[in-house]
Parts: C-alpha cells; sequence; structure tokens
C-alpha cells in the first residue's frame, strides 16, 4: 500500500526546474534530440518511479517509459500549452500507455471532431497564459492539504482500486473517503482561481 | 439540452487516475463531451496527475533506456494520420452514442421484468461488459435496490424520478453502494437510459432477487 510520504507529496524530490513547454516546443517544431533527451531525463526516472509506486513491475514501468517518450516525440506538436502544462500532458499520455499495456482496453475519451462535441465558452483574457501557473498553483495547493486529505488524493492515483476499496482498506467509510477527496479537490481548483 | 446532474467529482477524479473501468469511462467520456464545466475540472484533476508525476521519486532507468528510444524515435516524423471521427447519435455524444443504432426502433429490446425492458448496446461492434440499455415504461419503475459497486446512468430520452431527484435526457446519475433507490418513469414516454456498473445491483425483497439471473442489471 503507497503511504504518504513525509513532508507531502512534494516534500524533499520537488522537481528541479525544466521549461517543460519550451523543451516540447523545440521537438515539435525542429524535431530537437537535445531537448528531448532533457524531456527524457526529466520525465523517465519519474514516469518509472510514478508506475512502480502504483504497484506496476519495473518491466512494464520501463515499458511504460519507452512508449510514453516515443508518443512525446510523434505528437509534440499537438501538444498545447493553452490547454495543459507539459507534466499534465505527458502524465495522461502515461496514465493511457499504462491502461493500454495492462488491460489491453480503451479508455473512452470525449473525440472534439465529434458533431456533438460542446467546445470550451470563449476564455476570458486572465485564462489565456499558459498552464504553467496553474500547475504551481496545484503544486502548492498539494503540498498544503491536510494529511488526510493528501493520502486519499495519492491512494486515489497510485492504487488501481475503486474509492470503495480504499475506504475498506483503510476501514473508512466510502462517504468519509469521498468527502476527503472533495474538500481537496475544492482546495485545488479554488488555487487556480475556478468558479462555480 | 440543459444537464442538472453531472458525474460526482470523486468520479471525474478516478476517470483522470485512469481507474475507472470502460464502461463506466464511456458513460463520463459522453457527457465531457457535451459539458465545458465537467471537461474542466476533468483538465484539473489530469493536473494534480500530472503534479504527482513531477513531483514523483524518480527511479532509476536501465542503462540503454534512452538509447532505446533514440533508436525508436529515429526518422518517426510527427503522426499526422487523423483518427476516423466518431459521431454521436440520437442526442448521445460519441463514445456511447456511436453505439446506438442508427434508428431506436432498430433495438432489439427483451422484457425482463413488468414494464421494464433491456437490451444490449452495439449489437455489431463491442459490448463494453457492464453497458447496458433500459426502457422503463410510463409510470413503471425499477425494482428497488443498492449496489455493490458503482452504478452511473445517462438517460437518453424521457425521465424518471427517485429519491435523489428527477432525472432528464442528458442527466447523470452517478451512484455508489450507498445509494438505495427506486427509479421510476415519470411521463408519458418511455425512459430510455444507459446503465455502467462495475458490480451487479443489489435488489431488496425476494422477489426481484429471483429475478436477478435473468435481468443482469
Ligand atoms: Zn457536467
Ligand atoms: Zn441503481
Amino acid at each position: 500500500m503507497a503511504t504518504v510520504r513525509s513532508g507531502g507529496p512534494t516534500g524533499a524530490t520537488a522537481a528541479p526546474e525544466i521549461d517543460g513547454v519550451a523543451l516540447l516546443a523545440r521537438v515539435a517544431e525542429a524535431r530537437c534530440r537535445l531537448s528531448f533527451a532533457d524531456l527524457f531525463g526529466h520525465f523517465g526516472p519519474r514516469i518509472k518511479g510514478f508506475m512502480m509506486r502504483s504497484g506496476a513491475s519495473e518491466d512494464l514501468a520501463e515499458e511504460v517509459v519507452q512508449e510514453t517518450m516515443v508518443t512525446v516525440w510523434t505528437k509534440a506538436h499537438l501538444f498545447d500549452p493553452a490547454k495543459a502544462g507539459a507534466s499534465t500532458w505527458i502524465f495522461t499520455i502515461a496514465r493511457n500507455k499504462r491502461i493500454d499495456l495492462i488491460r489491453r482496453r480503451n479508455r473512452p475519451e470525449p473525440d472534439p471532431n465529434d458533431p456533438m462535441f460542446v467546445p470550451d465558452p470563449p476564455e476570458s483574457g486572465i485564462e489565456t497564459v499558459t498552464r504553467k501557473q496553474d500547475e504551481r498553483r496545484i503544486r502548492q495547493a498539494i503540498s498544503e492539504l491536510p494529511p488526510e486529505q493528501a493520502q486519499i488524493v495519492m491512494l486515489s492515483f497510485f492504487e488501481e482500486l475503486p474509492h470503495s476499496a480504499i475506504a475498506e482498506r483503510l476501514d473508512l467509510p466510502l462517504g468519509t473517503v469521498k468527502s476527503r477527496l472533495r474538500l481537496a479537490f475544492r482546495k485545488v481548483r479554488d488555487s487556480v482561481g475556478e468558479d462555480s | 439540452m440543459s444537464i442538472r446532474h453531472h458525474p460526482a467529482e470523486t468520479t471525474l477524479i478516478a476517470y483522470a487516475a485512469g481507474h475507472l473501468d470502460e464502461a463506466l469511462s464511456a458513460i463520463v467520456a459522453s457527457h465531457l463531451a457535451v459539458c465545458p464545466r465537467c471537461r474542466g475540472r476533468s483538465r484539473l484533476a489530469d493536473g494534480i496527475g500530472g503534479e504527482l508525476l513531477d513531483s514523483a521519486e524518480p527511479a532509476t532507468l536501465r542503462d540503454d533506456a534512452l538509447d532505446a528510444v533514440l533508436a525508436r524515435i529515429a526518422g518517426a516524423g510527427p503522426e499526422t494520420a487523423e483518427p476516423a471521427p466518431r459521431a454521436g447519435r440520437h442526442g448521445v455524444a460519441a463514445p456511447l452514442g456511436q453505439l446506438l443504432p442508427e434508428r431506436l426502433s432498430d433495438i432489439r429490446w427483451r422484457t425482463v421484468g413488468p414494464g421494464i425492458r433491456q437490451a444490449r448496446l452495439g449489437e455489431t461492434g463491442r459490448d463494453p461488459e457492464g453497458l447496458k440499455l433500459l426502457k422503463i415504461a410510463p409510470g413503471r419503475s425499477v425494482p428497488r435496490h443498492t449496489h455493490r459497486g458503482h452504478e452511473m446512468t445517462l438517460i437518453v430520452s424521457g425521465s424518471y424520478t427517485d429519491e435523489l431527484g428527477r432525472f432528464q435526457a442528458g442527466d447523470i446519475a452517478d451512484l455508489d453502494g450507498e445509494v438505495d433507490h427506486q427509479p421510476v418513469s415519470d411521463t408519458g414516454e418511455d425512459c430510455i437510459c444507459i446503465i455502467a456498473t462495475d458490480a451487479p445491483l443489489r435488489f431488496e425483497g425476494w422477489v426481484p432477487r429471483l429475478m436477478q439471473p435473468f435481468v443482469r442489471i
């Protein structure tokens, strides 16, 4: 079972700053292998660490790293810094590769080309900055969560279990697990100024 | 279409974490296609994943890991192939809408109880385990039940009322094991919905329990 590291999720191993957005742009525009190697150097070991903490074997974790980084190379031009930060984008790729490799199943996603798709309302000027700022705020909000909320957030991502199984394991009512998660999410939403 | 009932935030987090099974994910994805509000929250939940990735304890990679990737990307240009567009149907966005037949009247229903009929989703294509179509005749109800697991319902047409409120076309009912309910179709038209579960329902009373092996909802 995953445990919460002392010092909170962002504790001692806070990532050294790299400019993932700029590196991805150089990969997309110039097919720059040096930038790609920098991305690999930062994210490769973290993807592996994340996967192993989620219960993946070392072989599977390495495979997810490979598949994810190949996709980063081939899809860098599809990365949109107005929609997601670099870590978030790479997380979503790694998550989907893992589902693909373990379950050989789909993770259905909304398709923007679906005629029924309802586009986002036009953004106000404040929101047109890149999501890098959001990533910093999310990091800050997570690092400030009370331990019992941080624990549920971590378990929700690291344990491949429904919330009911997390509740059973912690010997808590399901309602408590969900309300802690909702409180944590509320703080993250507040931190990026998302209303409603 | 104004949506009054949305997936729970905890469900959006489980979807972001990649821990919802395929049937439940299909309901969430079909909702996200038509709901910018939940899509914003879903992006935020992805952002939590991104932060947990960025702050993950780095694990040493095998010595040849970078070389192996560099070898694989050698000559690989940007991926340009557009995925085939997937279209929704009958007011239901893809990926669920694309599983519905061209005409709702083509659905082959099976009676599973008084006024309740059920059908498979996607007669020709894949039918993700745990996804079913349900049709409740006007005034009829699904027997009272709780859930062993997670149940999500997308209302396609008509409406029903239960202990949690009134659910109309486009609404999502997102229920866990702690809810006990009895949906009643509350208009003059059939209520058609798509139901995803990750575990069988738990009916109250002996008659519905006897019915369960046949119903499988
Ligand atoms: Zn919504
Ligand atoms: Zn139910």
